[in-house]
């Protein structure tokens, strides 16, 4: 195993308590809308897609220690640095010093409120019919990913049951590896908490993620 | 915001590397600096939870439109003016006397922006991201939310490009108001889940 995620935090023990936070308070640093901005701008221009992103923002050693948006800028400029776009003696000098390849797009002022307001659908159209049936019981395959994956560790082995189908989307796992999209049949499924966390839970709970087909096994 | 106004005149370390950065991508022709100025704008002034209020009043006026929530949630709010990054594929969930819904994003950030806006810190933050899915009885009595032990709790973990916004439950008291004056009680907590609507009279007009 190489690959070391440090986001999937469900169930985890020790964070402390939430800090509450007004609405409207949309940041807490100077730098942190330029940051947000920048990730945006740069994700719109095609040089990657938001799996790679994700995965680059995980990966961080120190992402538990670091805020959101630290998170997000750094995974930025490693995300720069390993495409070839940008070079740490560039953000040092901070001006260019070589010549380095076009990008797909690049998103323009003009183009803003239309590009954010279209998206990016993941949805796309099947192309053979779904494995499982709405009501269905299923269990979650043991699966130890060595790469980006969007299953989180707590529901490994559990069994739930199909609460809705969702369509097909994108793979993620493999979409995150470079690997093309792979859609998938996604399946909302939930878990009665006891099936999850013994009694060590809160009673009365169910718990429903958003599971790609290959994560699913018949019961 | 007067606390960000008065950073501008000492340039931290963060500050510096992300001017860094934008200069070196403005140069290479990989950004336009006016686009960032759209986006952020976007974010603080266009896009935040009044969007969703909008949607919660409408819903709870019109039992038509409700139902298309339910059918068809990307369409029926896309049909309000709001859709698009972070909401392209969404989902409403509904409180009942009989089940309470509570949404988190174990993996990352996951969150309906174009009806929330950008998320708020605890909702990125590991204490919610990781207590929320094994105690939200516990989680929720943080947020000064305590229910009935009858009451069924569901959490959703936007663990794909799914969206989920909570449809909270109409306050007692709120039968003659208009879809104005219903999104007033309708506030960013209670349409993640992690409160309630407000009672008429201590709403947020």
């Amino acid at each position: 195993m190489t690959y070391t995620t440090h986001a999937d935090l469900g169930g985890l023990p020790g964070f402390g308590p939430i800090t509450l936070e007004p609405e409207g308070e949309w940041f807490h640093a100077s730098w942190e809308p330029r940051a947000l901005a920048l990730t945006v701008a740069m994700g719109a221009t095609g040089a990657w897609n938001l799996d790679m992103m994700r995965a680059a923002r995980e990966t961080l050693p120190n992402y538990r220690e670091l805020s959101y948006y630290e998170i997000w800028l750094f995974a930025l400029q490693n995300m720069l640095e390993k495409q070839g776009l940008v070079t740490p003696e560039e953000v040092r000098a901070e001006r260019l010093l070589r010549e380095s390849p076009a990008l797909p797009r690049v998103l323009k002022e003009a183009d803003v409120h239309a590009t954010l307001a279209r998206g990016a659908s993941t949805e796309r159209l099947p192309v053979q019919p779904a494995q499982y049936a709405q009501g269905q019981k299923v269990q979650i395959r043991k699966l130890q990913a060595d790469h980006h994956t969007r299953l989180p560790a707590y529901v490994l082995g559990k069994k739930g049951v199909v609460e809705k189908i969702r369509g097909v989307h994108v793979f993620a796992d493999a979409n995150a590896q470079g690997l093309g999209e792979q859609p998938q049949w996604l399946y909302a499924v939930a878990f009665d908490g006891v099936e999850l966390w013994g009694n060590a839970g809160s009673p009365g709970v169910q718990v429903c993620i958003d599971a790609f087909e290959t994560y699913l096994e018949a019961l | 915001m007067s606390s960000i106004d008065h950073d501008h005149s000492e340039l931290g370390e963060m500050d510096l590397r992300v001017r860094a950065l934008e200069t070196v991508l403005v140069q290479k022709g990989y950004i336009d600096p006016a686009a960032l100025d759209a986006i952020i704008d976007t974010y603080q002034t266009r896009v935040g939870p009044r969007n969703g209020a909008r949607v919660v009043a409408r819903a709870w006026s019109d039992s038509a439109y409700r139902e298309w929530l339910f059918t068809d949630a990307t369409a029926a709010i896309a049909s309000l003016g709001y859709q698009g990054r972070q909401g392209e594929h969404m989902v409403v969930v509904e409180n009942t006397p009989e089940r309470h819904n509570l949404v988190v994003c174990t993996l990352c950030s996951c969150y309906p922006w174009p009806v929330l806006g950008l998320p708020p810190t605890w909702y990125k933050s590991a204490p919610y991201r990781s207590r929320v899915v094994k105690d939200p009885r516990g989680v929720l009595a943080e947020f000064g939310v305590v229910l009935p032990q009858a009451m069924e709790i569901r959490v959703w973990d936007s663990t794909a490009e799914v969206r989920y916004l909570v449809l909270p439950r109409r306050p007692v008291g709120s039968e003659g108001l208009d879809e104005e004056a219903l999104a007033c009680l309708v506030t960013r907590d209670s349409m993640i889940g992690t409160g309630l609507a407000l009672l008429p009279g201590s709403d947020l007009s």
